[in-house]
């Protein structure tokens, strides 16, 4: 499948290179507006060879360099992905609350290991490291939400959500989690089709 | 000990004085604290060497976790140059246990922003960048939205407050790679390039992001800027301990009561932090250790409580106050199992530059992970150790140091419980992290 930017995305392509002295620094936004586009439009969600392609030209860099940085970097999907990113924390103070747990649930529930993708396409399931969560550890995150509350909750907002400084924390139990977890599937099981985020 | 004997040296709050107010994060909502006025004395009545004094006297150490003095890096700058000066923020929070830069661009963006054209200004620089991590979504919305209200109301932009200063502001948003909180890698980065550290010297100062002289300053660290230009250094630095001045932002997290990121005085004890902000422990078990300020910091034991929260007390008791973010654990938890977590992380962020960190963080991983599982480890400890010394110092970046610095310290620090699994055929910790299956 060939990718280009839409004429709006190729607006925004200009004014991101006007931000800085040459096009290669506007290479990593514009590698996240190109998964963006592309995870908009259709179901797998990552950048093909022909979304380098066509990021190189469009900033007019070697082709071998894009690969290089898109392969460095982790959040630029070299593979199909799922609709649902399900991104679980083990680091530090997740492994210390549950995240392991949480994780090793997910991968029973949704029957695919570290980075695989359900049959359905729906679900990708990743082990990731520190989210700056910690406060609200274990934390999950699903495509771009965050679990800002410590019971493992599926958010529509964003930050107003959370109260970080010293409030009093109500922390769950381990079990409680997973029962959130497996509604947070069910809920997103339900969902209608459309875009990911 | 008694409460007395360790509470902080003042109640005062700057970052998250208003914190409670819901709309403290748009313009409207700041200014209504007094949002804005410390540019506005700043660019009108102040001269950026005037700033530049204010922020050295304030004593304020870089809040990143290396704790290099502000004031000294800006005075690296040439004095004469006729390329851009960039002032670089480094936005890039992923060091494990660490998440008080989230709460000051989700909550509190205007301060952090104004801090941003503050410094700008005393360092001469019309392009500011804030790199902020790829994964941190929310802060990059927030940051934003903060960054368009103050160009609407022309506090970023041309001719600021008609000062006749200019400069901008960008987020540029990572792509997921930890070496980039590593200043020369972010600069790389931000160049477009994968995160590989540079060799120093040069230091940014004088060549940095696209060739020119360059500043990288952690997110907290501008953030005070403002109440540094509207109250003075040296009251700044008197809030603090001798060469760590002011207040600074701390985080418990792990198995406390109350896990949170609390804003105190720097010097305040990690008793007090743990005890008083975080509650203690959250259940019957008692305190087993420490990781304080990230993952790359050596853990500490429950008769280290005592140490006050400055770099050079943490330095001086043979760990490092890093981000000021602690993770707690109790007993029961398996020091083996948590340190091949974190050396399993290394392992990962490494980004494959110098040998001895590539092949090292690998090495000692699995070497951990066999140990873990109670085999046999030919050598045992001290062929542990030895991994270690072979990467300390010896790469491009600290990238290295921080995965061999924390697994010294954890062989120190529990030699007897790492010396039972050796060759026991299982775990001898009885209770595990609670049934987890092996880490890697």
């Amino acid at each position: 499948m060939s990718f280009e930017f839409t004429e709006e995305n190729l607006r925004q392509v200009k004014e991101i290179v006007s931000r800085y002295p040459n096009t290669e620094a506007a290479l990593l936004p514009v590698l996240h507006l190109a998964q963006d586009q592309v995870q908009a439009q259709g179901p797998e969600g990552y950048v093909s060879p022909d979304v380098l392609d066509h990021v190189a030209h469009v900033l007019d860099l070697p082709p071998v360099k894009v690969r290089q940085v898109a392969t460095f970097y982790t959040m630029y999907n070299k593979a199909p992905v799922g609709r649902y990113h399900v991104q679980v924390c083990t680091n530090v103070a997740c492994h210390l609350t549950g995240g392991v747990e949480i994780f090793e649930h997910f991968k029973k529930t949704l029957g695919v290991g570290n980075h695989g993708t359900t049959d359905d396409g729906l679900f990708t399931l990743e082990e990731v490291e520190c989210l700056a969560a910690c406060g609200t550890a274990p934390a999950l995150q699903i495509n771009d939400r965050y679990d800002l509350d410590n019971t493992i909750r599926y958010y529509e907002q964003t930050a107003d959500n959370y109260e970080h400084v010293g409030n009093g924390q109500r922390r769950t139990s381990i079990a409680e989690l997973i029962k959130w977890s497996d509604q947070i599937i069910d809920e997103l099981r339900k969902k209608p089709e459309g875009r990911r985020s | 000990m008694n409460a007395k004997n360790y509470a902080p040296k003042t109640d005062l709050k700057i970052l998250t004085a208003h914190l409670s107010d819901p709309e403290l994060h748009t313009l409207k909502g700041y200014q209504r604290h007094g949002g804005y006025t410390a540019l506005r004395k700043g660019l009108t009545k102040m001269t950026p060497d005037e700033i530049k004094a204010e922020v050295k006297a304030a004593n304020i150490r870089g809040r990143g976790g290396a704790g290099f003095p502000a004031g000294i890096k800006w005075g690296f700058l040439p004095k004469e140059t006729d390329k851009p000066i960039y002032l670089v923020i480094n936005a890039d929070e992923g060091e494990p246990g660490t998440f008080k830069d989230r709460l000051i661009m989700e909550r509190n963006p205007h301060e952090f922003l104004e801090g941003c054209l503050l410094a700008s200004y005393a360092i001469q620089a019309h392009t500011c960048y804030i790199y902020i991590r790829g994964e941190l979504v929310s802060s990059i919305r927030r940051m934003n939205e903060a960054i368009g209200e103050a160009r609407a109301a022309g506090l970023v932009g041309k001719n600021i407050l008609g000062s006749g200063f200019d400069c901008e502001v960008y987020v540029h948003q990572g792509a997921g790679a930890y070496v980039c909180g590593e200043e020369t890698a972010l600069i790389e980065s931000l160049e477009g390039k994968a995160g590989q550290p540079r060799n120093k010297p040069p230091f940014p100062a004088l060549y940095g992001v696209f060739g020119c002289p360059t500043i990288v300053n952690n997110v907290e660290t501008v953030a005070y800027v403002p109440w540094v230009v509207n109250n003075g250094g040296q009251a700044y630095a008197d809030l603090g301990v001798e060469r760590n001045g002011g207040l600074k932002l701390f985080g418990a997290s792990g198995h406390v009561k109350n896990p949170g990121v609390w804003e105190l005085p720097m010097g305040t004890s990690m008793r007090y932090l743990f005890e008083e902000c975080a509650g203690g422990m959250r259940g019957n078990k008692p305190l087993k250790g420490i990781i304080p300020g990230g993952s790359s910091c050596p853990p500490m034991l429950p008769n280290e409580l005592d140490t006050p929260l400055d770099f050079d007390a943490m330095m001086k008791a043979g760990t490092m106050m890093g981000t000021g973010c602690i993770a707690v654990f109790e007993e029961g938890v398996c020091t083996v199992k948590l340190a091949a977590r974190i050396a399993r992380f290394y392992k990962h962020e490494s980004c494959g530059q110098c040998t001895p960190c590539r092949e090292g963080t690998g090495w000692l991983f699995r070497q951990i992970q066999r140990l873990e599982a109670g085999e046999h480890i030919e050598g045992g400890l001290d062929f542990l150790d030895s991994i270690c010394d072979r990467i300390l110092g010896n790469t491009i970046c600290a990238l290295g140091d921080a995965a061999a610095m924390p697994i010294q310290g954890f062989i120190k620090k529990f030699r007897d419980e790492w010396e039972a699994h050796i060759g026991a055929g299982h775990c001898p910790v009885t209770v595990g992290m609670s049934g987890a299956k092996a880490v890697g």
